[in-house]
Formats: C-alpha cells, structure tokens, sequence
C-alpha cells in the first residue's frame, strides 16, 4: 500500500493534543480537520510541497519556560547591540509564547499589545477550516500577539522576535497573531523567526492583518530557522479603502518552509505588494504562496519574488491573482524569478489569474536562468575572484527585490542579514570544498 | 625589460554552433613598457577577440601561440589574475550590472587588486578621495557612484566609467576596445585626457580604434594593421593618416 499516494495525510502527529481542545472555534477546527486530515499533495495549493515530512513523528506541545540568559544571548546575536535595529522596540515570543520579559514595555504612543492568551481572538478569518494549517493553528495556538494601532497613530517601527531556543526535536508551536490599524495609521513590522540550540521543530504561525481606511502597514519577514525546523506561516490581511499593505519575506531557513499570504482588497483604491526572496541551499524546500483578490475597483497590486537556489534546493512559487467582476480599473503585476546555481535545483512556478472584471490591466511573468557569463567575466577582468564574483551577482539579484522596500531601515537591515547569510553560505562551501 | 607584452603566433578559435571557427592566425605583437599602440583594421579581423584572449574570456579557445606579460605565461592565468598582474580591458560595450551599486563595485575591485598586489587595502575615506579625484578629472557626475554599474547610462557614460575603473586600478597595460565609438568630441577629449593621465614609464596601452580622432590625442608609438586574423602590417603614426585617407584596400590587397 505504501506506493499509492494517500488522499489524506494522517492527523497522528498532533491527534493527543487534538483530542483534547477546549473552546467552541478550536473545537470546530479540530474538526474540520478530522475530516480533510493534514493537506497532502492531491490538494491543488499543496501540490508542489509535500508535508510528508511531519508524518510519523508525534509533535509535542512547546515548554512552557526556558532559560533567560540563552534567551538574552540569542536576542544579542539576533538584534546586535550596535545595530539600528536592537533600537526599535520589541515584542519577543520564545517557543510560541510571548515572554514579556524580553519584551518592551514602553511602546509607541498609540499601540497596544496584549498577548493572545489573555484575550484569546480568532480575528477576522470567516472560516479557519478552509486551510488546514490555519486549521491546525486554530485548534492548538498557544499564544501570539495582538497589536492594535489607534486611529491616526503614525507608530513607526516594531521588531517582532519568533524564537525557537533550546527545544527538543518533535515539538510544534502555533502562535496566533494579530495587528490592527485604526483608520489613517501607519506601522512597520520586522518579523524576525529564528533559532537557537533547537531541535527539529515545526513553527505553524498566523497573522491576521485588519487595515482600515488610509491606513499603511509594512510587513516585513526574516525567516532564518534551524536548518531542520519546518516553518509553515499563514498571513491574511484585509485591506480597506485606500490602505495599504506592503509586505516582503525572506527566507533563508528551514528545511521546509511555507509563506502563505491572502491578501483581500475590500477597498476603492487600495495598494497591496506581496514581494519576498529566499536563499535556499542544501535540501532545502522554500514556498511563496499568495492569493491576491482584488474585491474592490481601482486596486493596485504588486509582487515580485526572486529566488537563488543551490544544491538540490527546491523553490515553489504559487500566485494567484483574482479579480471580482467589481474591480475595474485593476492594476495588478506579478513576476517571479529564478536562479538556478546547480543543475539539480529546481522551481516550480505556477502563477493563476482568475479575472472577472473587463477593464483591468493584469501582468505576469517568469524567468529561470543562471549567473550571466557576460557579468561574470567584467567583474573578474577587474581582478575580483571567482567566488567572490558569483557572491556579487548573487547579492544583487536578490537586492533588487528587497530594494522594493520602502522604509529605508527595513530595507538596509534586510540588506544587512543577505550580505551575512551570503558571506556564511560561501564558508560552508568553502569548508566542504 | 623591453618588452611588457610578448604575443607570438597567436592563433584563437571560438565555437560557432558545434564547430570551432578560427578567428586569430597567428597574432605577433610585442609592447614595450610605456608605449601606446595601436590596432586597426576593417570589422571582424579579430581586434575584439584579440582583446578578450588577452583579458581571459573563456569562450575563446587559444589553439597554438604565446602571450608572455612581463615575462610570465598570461594564458595561463584566470581573468581576475590577469587583472591583478596590470592588465585592464576597456570593454566596447560594456555590461550592464543591476543590482550592483558603482561605488562598492570599484571599491570591491580596487581592494581585491590591491591585496593581490600586496598593498593596503583603501578604507571608505581613502576610496571616496582617491575616487572623487578621478570623477572630478573625467568630468562625472557624483551620482553615477550612486547608480548601479552602467544601468541606465548612456554610450558616453558607460565609456567614462571604464575609464574611471581604468584609472583606479593603475594597470600596466590598458587595452581599449574602441573606447571612442560613440562618443561626442566633448566625451572623446574627455576619455583622451583620461588615457593620457594614465603616461608613464610604467603604463602601456593597446588602443584598438576605427578613427584617427583618438590617436591624434594620444599620438601612438606604433600603429598595426589587422586582417584576417593578423598583424598585416606595423609602422609609425603616419600609418593611421594613411588609413584615414585611403582606407584598408591597399593593405588588404597587400597582404593577399
């Protein structure tokens, strides 16, 4: 039986804890997922990523403490003392949970932030069974954060800290996460997922985004877990009249790692980017998924997403674009890009537009390839080495996608961890060469 | 030493779908140190793939011959070591780096010349001096430092910015591929005084040109023909006056 494909993948990693949910919406997706079970690849927005990979383990529930001082050390590594980012204020959850200690407690005039468990809110998602991870999250969150911004508030810059410390292997974490934007404000959010001394995790988070009218939220994400953590992130921001979400993840860990976005535009005159980079080596499995629905006319949307992919690594690029009947004058584009380093990586690429309005001007596309010859051998007639060349293109490949960022701050730390990842990933080579 | 570059029987193929295609047959040139020297000849004797032979691009199979730089075998060296010896090509069209900012490029590149030349590498405010000097002699403007490498630039400007990294990373021996195509008489006497700052006992160049323009700025030591291939024909600068008036037919005809 074991070379026919299963419909459903079985539920066993999580089922004791599954058993045992409290409370009418967790109780509810425990039982939407007792009957898709897990998504397998027979589903369509599962195809190109297998979850495989979490069958025949049994994912216990997070420690609830851990050890400050590693903690502290690892946040120091993380925002470095002398970077204009350990400046920002944070919030800092340790295996899912919010750890207050490490937190901020002087925030922006105009937010709030409370932590999920104190006023457990399962936001704005009409149907959390619809997905099976949010499903999953539903069912078994633990904690997460809820920032709301007050109407007007120009609240600048917030780091959110996701950090794996100090687990076992075969635990899961489900933070549920919320930012509210009252009419007119603005906030900038620096995701930042990352591990110390952990074993082979899965981290399964949801964001929820409510953007009200003229409101602007920059969402920007640094995915850079364990090599063996599996990352699975679902993001829903709804969009209201002229607001604005503009987002960009990068990712660069996990050895399986998923960024799922549902991006809706309810409102005349919204702006939505879902633009993103990953940097994937070794066996690493990167997915971008993204269903961009423009409910509303005069909706403007944007994304751009490169990937660089070495060894047997594999990028998964899923975009779907849906216009309403009601959206004329749409004015959305979507490109996706590879480079393929080594001829055994891979990119799926599967861009959808699915348009039912007739006045709208929509535009995709894709391209594959490897390093240009021609850049090569410039800048090595210039007397930069070989490697160091390919690392140049490499870099620049990627930073015109982060370049599409507009907070300079955001954009200069994303610079900052591509130019550290890319001096690390060359060392390894190096020192396997 | 009285010879800088040494190339003998040259002789250069590069693969046209399946098959190789010789393009240089036998290429004999020397260069002194402190010369300037030109190359002319009609489209497709091979100037171009002289340049990029000697500079180290890969797609050029070099089948028979010798190019000795200051003694050493240049043919066995990478493209990167080649330019850390002293030789510079300025490219004919030069590529276009998105992504890539102008000012980190050339410090990248000065830097990595410089400790292969065991010299101190240039901190950010040494750079920025020595590269704001030469912006300023070639007449460009300070955010085409900001730009990325020749996106966006005109003909004009990506021909300065060769020679701005021409003149950052003091070769001994430039070798200019028709570096004054394109230019108006303005850039053209602007790219000259840029070469002509470069003179000394320790620069050559290798000037490879359609016109008369530039070497009347430069007054070469010695100016050869290319055809088919070869070196045709070598002499003074009242070779290149001759060539501008009568053209290449008598030396074809010549040499068949």
């Amino acid at each position: 039986m074991n070379a026919i494909a299963p419909i459903t993948l079985s539920l066993e990693p999580f089922a004791a804890r599954l058993s045992d949910v409290k409370g009418e919406d967790r109780k509810a997706a425990a039982g939407a997922l007792a009957r898709t079970g897990l998504p397998t690849p027979r589903v369509e927005a599962w195809h190109y990523t297998n979850l495989r990979a979490l069958s025949g383990r049994v994912f216990a529930d997070a420690p609830v403490g851990f050890d400050e001082t590693a903690a502290q050390a690892a946040l120091t590594r993380i925002l470095p003392p002398d970077a204009a980012i350990a400046t920002l204020p944070r919030l800092v959850l340790v295996n899912g949970r919010f750890a207050p200690t490490l937190s901020s407690t002087d925030l922006p005039e105009g937010v709030s932030c409370t932590s999920f468990v104190q006023s457990p809110d399962f936001g704005i998602l009409a149907s959390p069974d619809r997905e099976g991870m949010v499903a999953l999250n539903t069912a078994l969150a633990d904690d997460g954060v809820q920032i709301i911004v007050a109407p007007g508030k120009q609240a600048g810059q917030l780091v959110l800290v996701s950090l794996a410390l100090g687990t076992d292997s075969d635990v899961s974490f489900h933070p549920r996460h919320s930012i509210t934007l009252g009419e007119g404000a603005s906030l900038s959010v620096i995701e930042i997922a990352a591990s110390e001394n952990a074993g082979a995790y899965l981290h399964n988070p949801v964001l929820t985004c409510a953007i009200a009218e003229k409101a602007h939220l920059t969402h920007v994400k640094i995915q850079q877990e364990a090599e063996n953590a599996v990352h699975l992130a679902t993001v829903y921001a709804d969009i209201a009249v002229r607001a604005a979400y503009d987002s960009f993840t990068l990712g660069l860990g996990s050895v399986m790692a998923r960024h799922e976005v549902h991006a809706t535009m309810h409102g005349n005159h919204a702006a939505v980017h879902v633009n993103g980079a990953q940097l994937l080596a070794a066996s690493q499995v990167g997915d971008i998924t993204s269903v961009i629905a423009h409910a509303a006319p005069d909706c403007i949307s944007r994304q751009t997403v490169r990937n660089v992919l070495s060894d047997h690594s594999r990028a998964v690029f899923q975009g779907k674009v849906l216009v309403e009947r009601v959206a004329q004058k749409t004015d959305g584009y979507q490109m996706n890009q590879a480079l393929l380093l080594s001829p055994s990586a891979e990119i799926n690429a599967k861009p959808e537009l699915e348009i039912y309005a007739d006045d709208v001007k929509c535009s995709h596309g894709a391209t594959v390839g490897a390093l240009d010859d021609d850049q090569l051998f410039y800048l090595r007639s210039r007397g930069i080495p070989d490697d160091q060349a390919r690392q140049m293109l490499v870099e620049a490949f990627l930073v015109e996608a982060v370049d599409l960022v507009e907070d300079e701050m955001l954009r200069t730390v994303l610079h900052q961890t591509l130019a550290t990842a890319l001096s690390q990933r060359v060392g390894a080579a190096e020192k396997t060469a | 030493m009285s010879e800088l570059l040494k190339i003998s029987g040259l002789h250069a193929s590069i693969d046209a779908d399946g098959t190789p295609k010789e393009i240089l047959r036998g290429v004999d040139l020397v260069i002194p140190p402190g010369e300037v020297h030109a190359i002319m000849g009609p489209n497709g004797c091979g100037k171009s793939t002289l340049s990029y032979v000697l500079a180290g691009r890969e797609d050029y199979e070099v089948t028979a011959g010798s190019a000795l730089f200051k003694g050493e075998d240049l043919l066995a060296m990478e493209p990167e070591e080649r330019a850390a010896a002293g030789i510079f090509l300025a490219f004919q069209s030069p590529v276009e780096l998105p992504g890539v900012n102008n000012a980190n490029f050339l410090r990248t590149a000065v830097n990595a010349v410089r400790r292969a030349r065991n010299a101190p590498e240039l901190d950010a405010v040494g750079f920025l001096k020595a590269v704001r000097a030469a912006t300023k002699n070639l007449s460009m403007a300070d955010d085409m430092l900001k730009r990325n490498v020749n996106v966006g630039f005109s003909g004009g400007e990506k021909k300065r910015n060769e020679v701005l990294q021409m003149t950052m990373l003091q070769p001994t021996l430039a070798i200019l591929d028709e570096t004054d195509s394109g230019l108006d008489v303005d850039a053209l006497r602007i790219v000259a005084e840029g070469v002509q700052n470069l003179r000394s006992p320790d620069f050559s160049a290798l000037v490879i040109t359609h016109h008369q323009k530039l070497l009347d700025y430069l007054g070469p030591d010695r100016v050869h023909v290319m055809a088919k291939g070869r070196i045709i024909r070598s002499g003074g600068p009242e070779l290149a006056k001759q060539i501008n008036e009568e053209g290449y037919a008598a030396f074809l005809k010549e040499a068949a």
